[in-house]
């Protein structure tokens, strides 16, 4: 196997790992990662060394914006579907996060993942996203901020209901 | 120290979590959370935040990857796509002469672009059909606006033909990335659920016969109307395949206005 070939089969589960936290559903993750790989092996004649890892990791974030794009001109809402839960761990925290999630926008969701899940830098994310540092910094701000909101405000009445 | 002290902005506060601070600059962060509980209370509430989706969704990395994601067996498809398309390439030409549909006086394809095309149209056919959940961007009830919206993509006026005097019904549409750019990709179902595709896109060629390729478990026939390479895709049951592939092409011939077709020689 070439090394191109061994890269992309090294990435394999941290692109799992991201497209499951991205989509939150293990289904449609793997149809994403799938359609990752059939599109990189495609191109190993356009890929001229760089870095394979960060290549990879832009095509599923595009791939995963134009499906929800894809989704949104849709008439029809289909729910995001949690199946993935029991993976969260025993404290309450973990259930909401998910959640928290949801409530992003796309690039913050990806940029926060990116840097928090995946451990790449700002600069690799801004390459991944085609956008200046600024704007992948300010991204993780408001991402942060939101996420804050959504646990400080939302975790209460959770409780309440149980 | 007052003095000294300069203002911490967002943006630091948030690369200091993330390690992506400036060596030079973490002494005097910390400095300022020790005298701004507000901030400190950010920074732990961010670090928290973290460590939540890494104990939520660290442990897939450990998980083993499902057999549809093994690379050897999706170069193994994708090789066998190629060869078996550079096969009936060749094969075309040698037959093409004896065997070939030249309803329009056809020309002959440029060997790349129907290698090209059926290797791309092919691998689509195999990707999205075993799809169950997702075989489809765009649903076919909405006929209109899938032709309208791949026409406008793909930059060529096209139909998705009505295949039901061959017992298909269209599932829908999806847009692809193809040799020459922007590609659209009709999918039909058969009643006992066999599924069809075709696979349209720009092609300098002008117009060709229908041509035959064989693969593993799939088949396909090309040809060219009026500037727009199609590729009907289907299970390898060659007169089944040629029927279906005969009435797209006969209803997109139909459809192609008579100034965007070459004069037959």
């Amino acid at each position: 196997m070439s090394d191109f070939r061994e890269q992309i089969e090294a990435a394999i589960p941290a692109l799992r790992r991201y497209a499951r936290a991205l989509t939150r559903n293990a289904e449609i993750a793997d149809d994403i990662v799938q359609d990752t790989l059939v599109r990189a092996l495609r191109s190993e004649h356009l890929f001229h060394g760089g870095d394979t890892r960060a290549w990879l990791y832009t095509i599923l974030t595009n791939l995963n914006r134009n499906r929800l794009r894809s989704l949104s001109r849709r008439p029809v809402v289909m729910p995001i579907q949690d199946n993935d839960a029991a993976t969260g761990g025993p404290e309450s925290g973990s259930r909401d996060i998910g959640r928290a999630l949801d409530e992003l926008a796309e690039d913050q969701r990806s940029a926060l993942l990116l840097v928090v899940l995946e451990g790449l830098t700002y600069r690799e994310v801004a390459e991944i996203q085609g956008v200046p540092i600024g704007t992948v910094m300010s991204r993780l701000a408001r991402a942060r901020m939101q996420i804050k909101a959504y646990l400080d405000g939302e975790r209460p009445a959770l409780r309440r209901v149980k | 120290m007052i003095e000294r002290e300069q203002i911490v902005s967002k943006d630091e506060l948030n690369a200091f979590v993330d390690g992506e601070l400036p060596a030079e600059r973490v002494a005097a962060v910390e400095a300022w959370l020790a005298t701004h509980p507000d901030d400190a209370m950010k920074v732990a509430a961010w670090r928290q935040q973290a460590e939540l989706i890494r104990a939520r969704y660290g442990g897939v990395i450990s998980e083993k990857p499902p057999q549809r994601l093994n690379v050897e067996r999706l170069m193994r498809r994708r090789y066998g796509a190629v060869i078996g398309a550079v096969a009936a390439t060749i094969a075309a030409f040698i037959v093409g002469g004896v065997a070939g549909w030249t309803a329009h006086g056809a020309v002959a394809a440029s060997p790349s672009d129907l290698a090209l095309f059926t290797t791309d149209a092919l691998d689509a056919y195999r990707l999205y059909t075993v799809e169950v959940r997702h075989p489809v961007e765009v649903p076919g009830d909405q006929r209109p606006h899938l032709q309208e919206w791949l026409s406008k993509r793909v930059g060529s006026p096209l139909r998705a033909p009505d295949l039901d005097k061959v017992g298909l019904k269209l599932v829908g549409g999806r847009l692809l990335p193809g040799p020459t750019g922007a590609t659209a990709f009709f999918m039909y179902e058969g009643p006992s659920g066999e599924r069809y595709t075709l696979y349209c896109g720009r092609t300098k060629d002008q117009q060709t016969a229908l041509r035959y390729t064989q693969g593993a478990r799939a088949a396909a026939y090309y040809w060219v109307d009026a500037n727009v390479a199609y590729v009907l895709s289907g299970p390898a049951e060659q007169d089944r395949l040629h029927a279906i592939a005969q009435s797209a092409y006969d209803q997109i011939d139909q459809h192609t206005p008579p100034q965007n077709r070459q004069i037959g020689g």
